[in-house]
């Protein structure tokens, strides 16, 4: 039993930490601001949802394992709710034309993965 | 068990290092702050696997507090930039 647990655990860990270097992948590499905001949000709350589901056995009362959950449920609805406002005050400063510099394409060839 | 959630620990860590890149490149306000995001996600998982490695309890509170932290900052983020807009003196 506790051999199939284990097996959980590094299964729905190896995932989750997968799902991280997706995340960091699409934030340093995709072109546009709002397509990094997607891989970022989307991505990492995933992520971290995997790794406690495998961190849920390894939990040694029922009352830690709860409190894994609640730590994942606040990061998503706080994580959905901020990537919302972000993305609409990033349209607002587009269209102001107040972002900083341009963007330039040719630098993104030289940006390590 | 634990040298596997240790290593998982470090490649996280790994990622958020890296994550930091495009706090110094990023073209937008916007970007850095989707970098800081990143930085609570990946710091809360590291703390989970942290606080299970070594047992201490204590270390979810710490990222129950994280998590709290890291949309403040956020939304103050928000806050500020939409200051100017005509709807947001109702104090929030």
């Amino acid at each position: 039993m506790k051999f199939m647990l284990d097996i959980v655990t590094v299964t729905a860990i190896s995932a989750g930490a997968f799902f991280f270097l997706a995340g960091t992948v699409g934030l340093l590499r995709f072109p546009d601001t709002l397509t990094r905001l997607h891989a970022l949000t989307k991505a990492d709350n995933l992520g971290l949802g995997l790794v406690v589901l495998g961190l849920l056995p390894q939990a040694g009362s029922l009352r830690g394992g709860f409190k894994l959950i609640c730590v994942w449920l606040l990061v998503l609805l706080a994580g959905a709710t901020v990537s919302q406002l972000i993305a609409r005050a990033a349209l607002a400063n587009e269209a102001n034309g107040q972002r900083g510099r341009p963007r330039t394409r040719a630098r993104q060839d030289g940006s390590p993965t | 068990m634990p040298e596997f959630m240790t290593a998982v620990l470090g490649f996280i860590l790994a990622m958020l290092a890296l994550g930091l890149i495009r706090v110094l490149r990023g073209p937008a306000d916007a970007d850095r702050m989707m970098a800081t995001q990143l930085i609570g996600t990946a710091g809360i998982a590291s703390l989970l696997l942290l606080g299970t490695v070594t047992g201490v309890p204590a270390t979810i509170d710490v990222a129950l507090t994280l998590a709290l932290l890291a949309t403040f900052a956020s939304i103050a983020f928000i806050k500020k930039g939409s200051a100017s807009a005509p709807e947001s003196t109702e104090g929030g």
